[in-house]
């Protein structure tokens, strides 16, 4: 029996089903599987003893008697092996960057690369032939869609328009030069002799530059995100290379069908004829995009209901704008381009702030792990001795044209576009764009995708592309960092977030598109602002939900932005320091603090009111009116502190034990909701306690409930006891919104009592109080009691979804309520705690 | 009407690399005459980038007596940096936007603009051309303002004895400062950041947010601690930004 090739790698490195060798060798010749999904014919080739395995392991065979575990290696091994194979890509990356000196050296692409080289040399070694290469319709169906659509997706818009001309100059006429010159010298150099008897013709040399004229946008991507050029430039290289596949596919295909039809067949009105279909399979292509672009913007508009799958339409829609283009024979690659451009801020709009962090991630994950895929699957390819054939002067002379025509094309493009760019390219740049020029995969799978029958040469062309690939992107890829910090290239200032960048570039443009204005040009400033205009009146209402549309505002959305930041970074810090303690003495997390909470808060206000002016205005107190409040909540407590220092290592231990005990209620499982657990949420958890406290301490010193003073050895007792069983109570009440509310207000009881005996403990906290009346303590209370609030905790969601996280104003409106709803019994009867809890202790 | 010109060698293009050197045939209309045709020939100067500082004149026909209609107009053009055709363009936009033909633009003639209707900092900018207390324009003041969005070029000579380039950093930041700062006393004050703010981020902001807003940009910048932003702070915060290619017109150059 001969070994299976198939796993050997995977064994050699994973020690898993080792019992497969044995077992499933008999398809030697059959394994095309692995991520050459496309062969399913080999099944055929196995043995009788295999069809149950191939009937769906179910049956079929006779069997003597029962079994009880069967071997049904056939039954999976599709699966399995590319399971398996992605798991080893992964894996290789994995222990790259374990060694974190390499990969700064050495782009990681080229590591891929070469540690394929090494899986290749396992393989070759245990099976004597190369059974897995990377089959062009894989790569083209399920590997490469998810790599153009990231990029795509998450294309820097702004920057990528601005430079729409640039980048499509290069990537149209900068792809045919190559093409053509590549494809004429080496013809030239053909005729002259330097390449032996090859039995090439000049459309089949053609051919064979068109497919060597793709600039890679993985291995582009994969080193210049690397080494951090400025945008300029790191747009300009990668917004032509992802469009020049898109060209480089169209003028393969153009190519191809020029040497089907033959030398002696084409006219000037087959050539005519090709011009065209160049134009329109592009043209058309990117018009399927946008138009797929539409549809997903008009689909996210009514996901609101459904935001669970909302991710996956992004996935489907765009994977399905690929397909259709290819299907109608238009440039596919083009398609999904374009699709993830134009919908991006539409969709982005539309959508939950969790799915578009959903999205976002689930992209990227797709996208580097395909791209992982495709390098170690480069470096796996080369190591077949079937497809090289050596001819020094062809494959030589081909590095050399792609490398010299790469540099000439670039230069001439560029000036002749200095003669109207208001940013002339410099020359550095144009050095680094030339020397960027990374072939990859595409050529790759393209030059998979020859006919053996129509190019007698196609392995000699096929090695030649692999060593192009990997001439570009191991060698040029290791040198492009040291050449790019010795040529001293521009390189991206990483920008924080901010906020005065943001107001300065948006008063820029303004002055901008006054002053073409004054002068009377019509210039870039003056033709974006048109698109905007125009975009904001009629494509925006039409893509974008109302909702959606109100909260567009750039500039807002970095504060926005800026305030979750500070929010999260507060928690972090309170989480640390086992509380917010640290906010009472922190003058300027305080104020940080305070902004957040301000605006945040009037952020919402507009929806609530919206949603419950109809029932009563004084419902839910605005503590945003008063900007003061959160601050002096904080403030205020920083005189308890001194007061309060035996205290405090009580209230810590508490505030750690109620929260960590809570916690544990995450593990529930539902396929419909997400971890966004609106009653747990950190941020919410922690200022619901604040604002409780602060409360409650305000009310009880207003009242005067110093009665309760006598209770307080007790209490406290209580408070330990009370937390400890709190996960019970919550437990039995977590599961709709009614009981849920009274969990709250149990736990909110719980808190309300510790707090309000601390409170009390302090009547230096008395002079502290805000001298004004808050709204919500007497009118809302005297005037209006419990029954709007409660109405208001069966109303909880009223804030949009994409505003979860500005949680402090939602708890903090129904802190309030939940105060005065526990309010009533503590007022009443201070003997009796309202919570449940207690009283099943007692 | 066939115009046909040529640019003679010995004229001096500032930086502008000729792309067919020599001859050029422009067919204007017949019956355009006068201001039009010197519009549309302006058109074509803007189309066509080659067409050099020289034979731009010539195209106007009359571009020799334009500048020459323009007092000290080498000064001018030493100050500002622009060639003889831009000077040019520009004395033909602003004759059109002078309506009361004084030779000086009040501030409705800037109003009318059509296009400028629309900018939310419309006055400011409005305002940035006319000088304290001034309440019209003339064409020198009205280049040299406009001088503040030229490109910085770096094959120009740097002479020693000359002043700061009016298109330099700080002369454009400067500017975008002004625009700010109403009062003139060095500072953008909350107050006035407020403003700015409220014309730019429309209606959709609430009073608290502008407010929060503003507090958190001045609080981005302010280094010294008096709540307002002084011109170096400015500076400061902005040193990331590439002015000379935000505050810059490609048309201008």
């Amino acid at each position: 029996m001969k070994l299976l090739r198939s796993p050997a790698p995977a064994l050699l490195l994973l020690g898993l089903i080792s019992r497969a060798w044995a077992i499933s060798v008999r398809n030697s010749r059959s394994s095309p599987v692995t991520v050459a999904a496309a062969d399913t014919t080999h099944s055929g080739n196995s043995t009788g003893g295999n069809t149950t395995a191939e009937n769906g392991g179910h049956g079929a065979a006779a069997i003597t008697t029962l079994p009880i575990v069967t071997w049904k290696w056939h039954h999976v091994e599709l699966p399995y092996l590319i399971t398996l194979w992605v798991l080893v890509c992964w894996l290789v990356k994995l222990v790259l960057h374990l060694y974190k000196r390499l990969t700064i050296e050495i782009p990681e692409s080229a590591m891929l690369i070469l540690f394929g080289f090494i899986l290749g040399g396992m393989i070759w070694g245990a099976d004597k032939a190369q059974t897995f290469a990377l089959q062009p319709r894989t790569f083209f169906f399920f590997l490469l869609p998810q790599i153009i659509l990231d990029a795509g997706y998450f294309m820097p818009n702004k920057l990528f328009f601005s430079n729409m001309g640039a980048i499509l100059i290069f990537a149209i006429i900068g792809t045919v030069w190559n093409a053509v010159a590549v494809g004429l010298s080496l013809y030239g150099v053909y005729l002259g002799g330097a390449m032996g008897n090859l039995d090439i013709d000049i459309l089949q040399f053609m051919l064979f530059g068109s497919l060597l004229s793709a600039v890679d946008p993985v291995a582009v991507l994969a080193v210049f995100e690397e080494v951090h050029v400025n945008e300029v430039l790191f747009i300009l290289v990668f917004g032509e290379s992802l469009l020049n596949d898109g060209v480089t596919v169209v003028l393969y295909n153009v190519c191809d069908a020029f040497v089907s039809l033959g030398a002696d067949k084409i006219n000037a009105a087959e050539i005519i004829k090709g011009i065209v279909s160049f134009l329109v399979v592009a043209f058309g292509g990117s018009l399927i995009g946008v138009v797929f672009a539409i549809l997903l913007s008009l689909l996210t508009r009514c996901t609101k209901n459904l935001q669970i799958i909302e991710p996956g339409f992004i996935f489907v829609v765009s994977y399905l704008s690929y397909l259709t283009a290819e299907m109608l024979s238009l440039s596919s690659i083009l398609a999904i381009t374009f699709c993830g451009v134009c919908c991006q801020k539409y969709v982005n709009a539309n959508m939950a702030e969790s799915s578009v962090t959903t999205v976002k991630y689930a992209m990227k994950v797709l996208a580097n792990g395909s791209e992982t895929i495709i390098f170690v699957f480069l470096g796996i390819s080369a190591i077949d001795p079937n497809i090289w054939v050596w001819n020094t002067g062809f494959i030589l002379l081909t590095v050399l044209f792609v490398l010299v025509y790469r540099i000439i094309g670039v230069f001439v493009l560029t000036w002749m576009l200095n003669r109207y760019r208001l940013i002339p390219i410099e020359i550095i740049d144009q050095v680094i764009m030339s020397y960027g020029g990374l072939r990859g995969g595409v050529a790759y799978g393209l030059a998979v995708l020859l006919d053996q029958a129509k190019i007698k040469e196609k392995n000699l062309m096929l090695c030649t592309t692999l060593i192009v690939v990997y001439f570009t992107v191991i060698l040029q890829g290791v040198t492009m960092k040291p050449l790019v910090t010795w040529l001293k290239v521009k390189r991206s200032s990483k920008s924080e977030l901010c906020l005065i960048e943001k107001l300065q570039n948006r008063a820029f443009d303004h002055i901008l598109v006054a002053i073409e204005d004054i002068s009377g040009q019509i210039g870039h400033n003056y033709m974006r602002e048109k698109w905007n205009k125009f975009e904001e009146r009629f494509i925006r209402p039409l893509l974008m939900k109302t909702s959606a549309r109100k909260s567009q505002d750039q500039l807002f959305n970095v504060f926005h932005q800026l305030n979750l930041k500070d929010a999260i970074s507060y928690v972090a810090e309170g989480e640390r320091c086992g509380s917010l303690d640290f906010a009472r003495s922190d003058n300027d997390a305080n104020l940080v603090f305070k902004k957040k909470f301000g605006a945040d808060l009037s952020d919402i206000i507009p929806d609530i009111n919206s949603d419950l002016s109809d029932k009563d205005p004084y419902d839910i107190p605005l503590p945003s009116r008063e900007n003061s409040l959160p601050s002096v909540c904080l403030d205020v407590e920083e005189e308890m502190r001194r007061k309060e220092v035996g205290d405090n290592n009580a209230h810590h231990l508490l505030q750690t034990h109620l929260y960590k005990a809570r916690k544990q209620h995450r593990h529930r499982y539902s396929r419909k909701e997400t971890g966004v657990n609106k009653d747990e949420n950190e941020v919410q958890e922690i200022f619901q306690r604040t604002m409780r406290s602060r409360l409650e301490s305000f009310k009880s010193t207003k009242m005067g409930v110093s009665q309760n003073k006598k209770l307080k050895p007790s209490k406290k007792d209580q408070v330990h006891k009370v937390c400890l069983l709190l996960p019970t109570a919550n437990a039995y009440f977590e599961s709709s919104y009614p009981s849920e509310a009274s969990a709250g207000s149990a736990s909110g009881g719980t808190i309300l009592m510790r707090l309000s005996f601390r409170g009390i403990e302090n009547p230096a906290f008395m002079p502290d109080a805000p001298p004004q009346t808050p709204p919500w303590s007497s009118s809302a209370q005297a005037e209006y009691g419990v029954a709007p609030s409660q109405m208001a905790q069966l109303r909880i969601p009223w804030s949009p979804g994409n505003l979860h996280r500005l949680a402090p104003l939602r708890i903090s409106t129904r802190s309030n309520d939940s105060f005065l709803l526990a309010d009533r019994p503590t007022t009443e009867e201070e003997q009796q705690p309202p919570n449940q809890p207690c009283g099943m202790k007692k | 009407m066939i115009m046909f010109f040529s640019s003679p060698s010995d004229v001096k293009n500032n930086g502008h690399r000729r792309f067919f050197p020599y001859c050029h045939i422009i067919l204007i209309p017949r019956g355009v005459s006068g201001h039009e045709s010197g519009g549309i020939t302006t058109f074509f100067a803007r189309r066509f980038h080659h067409v050099t500082d020289h034979s731009c004149a010539i195209i106007m026909g009359s571009g020799d007596s334009t500048l020459s209609k323009i007092p000290n107009v080498e000064e001018l053009m030493e100050e500002t940096g622009f060639s003889p055709a831009h000077v040019v363009r520009l004395y033909e936009r602003f004759q059109a936007l002078d309506k009361s033909k004084k030779g000086q633009l009040s501030r409705k003639d800037f109003e009318s603009i059509k296009e400028l209707a629309t900018n939310p900092i419309r006055d400011r900018i409005i305002g940035a051309f006319f000088a304290q207390g001034q309440e019209m324009v003339d064409f020198h003041t009205f280049v040299r303002i406009l001088a503040h969005f030229r490109p910085v070029d770096k094959n120009r000579p740097k002479k020693a004895n000359m002043q700061e380039p009016v298109n330099s950093r700080t002369s454009k930041l400067r500017f975008a400062f002004q625009l700010y700062d109403q009062d003139n006393d060095g500072k953008i004050s909350r107050n006035e950041l407020l403003q700015v703010l409220r014309t730019m981020l429309e209606m959709q902001v609430t009073d608290e947010q502008l407010e929060s807003i503003a507090d958190r940009t001045i609080q981005e910048a302010d280094l010294d601690g008096d709540n307002a932003i002084s011109f170096d702070e400015f500076r400061k915060s902005l040193e990331k930004v590439n002015i000379d290619h935000k505050m810059s017109i490609r048309f201008l150059r």
